[in-house]
Parts: structure tokens; sequence; C-alpha cells
């Protein structure tokens, strides 16, 4: 028997509403295929299925909002029957619970985690009682902010951090604007307390890009023309490739590098907030290719459908915030990624190139990192790489 | 088709790409993307739909003669009798 859980679709989302089945039972599903939507509070996004199965039990009602790692149907493999099914059932009574305890939300501040060497070697003084209150509330002492003396955990702090569990797992309320807001607040507020940052910034002449972008575009008619942006996408992909430390994830205490570069292009949302989902294989995609996947992706944003394997697997974040006017960003690290590249706007400015005073298009690129996982020299190679990239738009 | 024709057409394109935007509210004679909030892929999507709309193709190069909606409508009625003659 194969269960269908509900996938963590963000480092922001804790829980999903199911919005409607796209398989019914008895049917056959392919791996990759498309088997229901949910909705994050911040899109309706198709959820993948990866593994191969007959739909059997639908366990989740439709409409019903239920924590990431809820079981929300069972599959039968193939080749397997409902009666080997049902035996397996009653012997494994649990894995129809619902909401699981063991599902914490991801993004909570004292959400239970395996307590990391660094924390275990310098343990916070923590009263007995505040301990023992700890236990009884489930918290985990060593996560909080102690408010004592020589920062000693009370039991003041203990409740104040239980009750801030209790606010985020509470159900969803209808306002669906304040709920995506909570949920960016729970991510970028989990990024800033565990990753720490380092910020790089160059500035990179873009005269042949733009130049090289102009002759190309004035060939192509005008629904395959390719935005600067697509250009940026492919360079940033193509300048990882010598530094695979800031293209991968942050888990357990250790960087686990990514086997592909999935790059979240942060996409903002008309109403507000913004949904950063993954383009794949950036570095293997032609810029034509590359365009019309953007062009795809932000077409989706718009219109709510987006598919789960886009939202729980970018390996990098690229944010450009040029469009709006702004000179450079320096962006916060989306967990658990430990990458994220800014760019802002491409005007011209004086630049000097040779002993030779110029007006020239530029633009500011900036990469923040955590430092966990990469170093500033590092980092610095990168945004080079990026820059000689740059340089050769033909390349691209 | 005169002007108030592709005016129509126009801001119903910009509408469909940006629902929120009020007729209105829209000075013609200012930049347009000052008043509404279109990035370039917003852009490049406002100019498939005129290509497809009104079958002509606006090149990079003339991007700058855009600037406001009087221009668009300006620009896009020239295009228009070119193609008719």
């Amino acid at each position: 028997m194969i269960e269908f859980k509900l996938p963590s679709l963000g480092a922001d989302m804790d829980r999903g509403k199911l919005l409607e089945w796209k398989a019914k039972p008895g049917d056959v599903v392919k791996r990759g295929q498309v088997v229901a939507v949910v909705d994050t509070s911040k899109a309706a996004v198709e959820v993948e299925i990866w593994q191969e199965g007959t739909m059997f039990e639908q366990l989740v009602p439709i409409g019903e909002t239920v924590p990431v790692g809820t079981v929300l149907a069972t599959l039968l493999a193939p080749g397997e029957t409902p009666e080997q099914a049902a035996l397996q059932k009653r012997a494994a009574p649990a894995a129809r619970a619902a909401p699981r305890p063991a599902a914490a939300p991801a993004a909570v501040p004292v959400a239970a985690a395996a307590p990391t060497a660094a924390t275990l070697a310098q343990r916070k003084p923590v009263s007995p009682a505040a301990r023992q209150r700890a236990r009884e509330l489930n918290v985990d002492v060593e996560k909080i902010a102690g408010s004592g003396p020589h920062g000693a955990v009370t039991i003041e702090d203990v409740q104040k951090a239980a009750a801030a569990v209790q606010v985020a797992a509470a159900p969803a309320p209808t306002d669906r604007y304040a709920e995506m807001r909570k949920a960016i607040a729970a991510a970028m507020s989990r990024s800033k307390r565990e990753i720490p940052h380092y910020y790089l910034s160059e500035t990179i002449p873009m005269q042949r890009a733009a130049e090289w972008l102009a002759r190309e575009n004035e060939k192509r008619p005008v629904t395959e023309r390719i935005l600067m942006g697509a250009l940026q996408l492919k360079a940033v992909a193509l300048a990882l490739a010598k530094t695979p430390e800031l293209n991968g994830f942050w888990l357990n205490g250790a960087f686990q590098p990514a086997t592909g570069v999935h790059i979240g292009v942060a996409i903002s949302i008309r109403q507000g907030g913004l949904i950063p989902p993954a383009i794949h294989d950036v570095d293997k995609k032609s810029l034509p290719e590359l365009m019309r996947a953007l062009s795809d992706l932000v077409s989706r944003v718009r219109a709510g459908s987006l598919r789960s394997s886009e939202m729980s697997d970018p390996t990098i974040t690229v944010t450009n915030l040029g469009e709006t006017g702004v000179e450079a960003v320096f962006g916060v690290i989306y967990p658990p990624q430990v990458a994220l590249v800014g760019f802002g706007r491409m005007d011209t400015r004086p630049w000097s190139e040779n002993g030779e005073l110029l007006a020239a298009p530029l633009v500011t690129a900036s990469l923040s990192a955590d430092h966990r996982a990469s170093d500033g020299i590092r980092g610095a190679r990168f945004l080079a790489a990026l820059r000689e990239r740059l340089q050769h738009p033909e390349e691209l | 088709m005169n002007d108030t024709e592709i005016k129509t057409r126009v801001i119903a394109i910009i509408k469909s790409i940006a629902p929120e935007v009020e007729e209105g509210e829209l000075q013609a004679d200012r930049p347009l993307r000052d008043q509404i909030d279109l990035d370039s892929m917003d852009w490049l999507n406002v100019l498939v739909a005129l290509h497809e709309k009104l079958h002509v193709d606006i090149p990079e190069a003339d991007y700058g003669k855009l600037v406001t909606l009087d221009n668009l409508v300006g620009y896009l009625r020239e295009k228009v009798a070119q193609r008719a003659a």
C-alpha cells in the first residue's frame, strides 16, 4: 500500500486545504501525474504523485485543512489487491490518523527538531520549573530565547513559546492575504533566526548583453522575444557550476548539494505577496526554452495553477527588483536553501574600462548566502563568474 | 479602426493582465507604466496580445515611442492603417 501524503510546498507552508481530487478511486496513476489540488494560502497548487499505483481510498474530504505530512489517500502498488491493502491497514492503523503530531509546522519557531551539535554543546540556563513546564507543553527549551538573568529561560518564556505554536497551528482564517503574510512572516523569521547571512555585491557591465539581446530580438516575432531576466537566470545557473556550495540545502546541521539547478524565481502576486516557484534544470535549458518556462510560470502564478514539484524544490532563488527601480536588492534566503541572488535596475551610469571613462548600462548583482554552507571568498568567486558569463551572452 | 475603438481594445488587453486597473483613473497623456504596475513580462504580454488581436508587430526598437496610452493608440492607428493599405 502506498501512502500519498501532503508534501511541504515551500518553507513557509505548514498545512494545506484540499480543493480537488484529480484522480478517483480505481484510477491508475503514473509517476509525475497531478492527483490533487491543494490551497497553500499563497496559491492553488497541483500536487503530483511520485509513485505508480491505483487510487484506493481517499482519506481527506474536499475542503478540509490538514498539516503537511498527513496521508491524503492510499494507493495500491502495482500488483497489490485491495484485500492485501486492507490487511496491511489493519496491521498499521496509525497510518490513517489524519493530523499527525509528528508533522510539526516546519516554519514555527519552537517546532520540534533534532537539537544540533552547537545547541547541545552550550546548553542554556533553564530553571527546573521551566524545563518541567516545557515538557508538559511539548516545547523545546533549547529553541527559546531566554529573558531571565544570563539569558535563562523562564516559565513565562516557555508559555509564550507554546502560545506561539498554538497560534500558528490554528485553523486557516478566511482572509487569504493575511494568511499569506503570516506564511511569509514565518519563513522569513526562521531564515533570519537560523541563517547567518553574508552579503556581497558586484556591478556588472551589461553593454554586450544588451546589444546582443537587441539584435537577437530584432529577428524574433513578438511572441518569441527574450527578456533580460531570462539571460540573467541562465547566467546564474551556469555560474553556479564552480560554486556548488551555493546550490542546495542546509538540512540537519549539514549542507546537501543539489543534483540539479532548479531556480526559484520570486514572482509577485498582483494582490500582494510573492511566490518563488522553481524553473527546473535552468543550466540545461536554451534561452528560448527558459523564456517559455518563465512566461508560463508567471502566467500560472497569476492564474493560481502551480504544480507541487515547482513549489517544493527550488535549490536557489533569484529575485529581480530592478523593475521597481531600485539599484540593488539584498534578499533574505528561503530556508532550507543557502543562497539568493538579487538583480537591481539596469541603467546607464559612468563606467571605466581599459582606462577610459564611458557611459554604459550597468546592473548591480548581489548574493545573500548562508555562512554555514559557504564562505565569502566562494561567494565572491560566484559573482565574478556571473559577471563573466554576462560578458558572453552568445554562449548563454 | 478609429482611436476610440483602438483605445477600447488596448484597455481591455491591459485589464486582462492587470485586472485592478480602473479605466477612469488612467491618464492617457501620462506615462502608462507609472500608473499601472506592469513589469517587463506584463508589458511583453500586452504586446503579444496586441499582436494577436490587432495583427500588428511592434519591434523592440519602438518601445521608447510607446510611453503613454495616447502614444500607443496613435502608433497602433498608423500600423493598422499601413496594414490595410
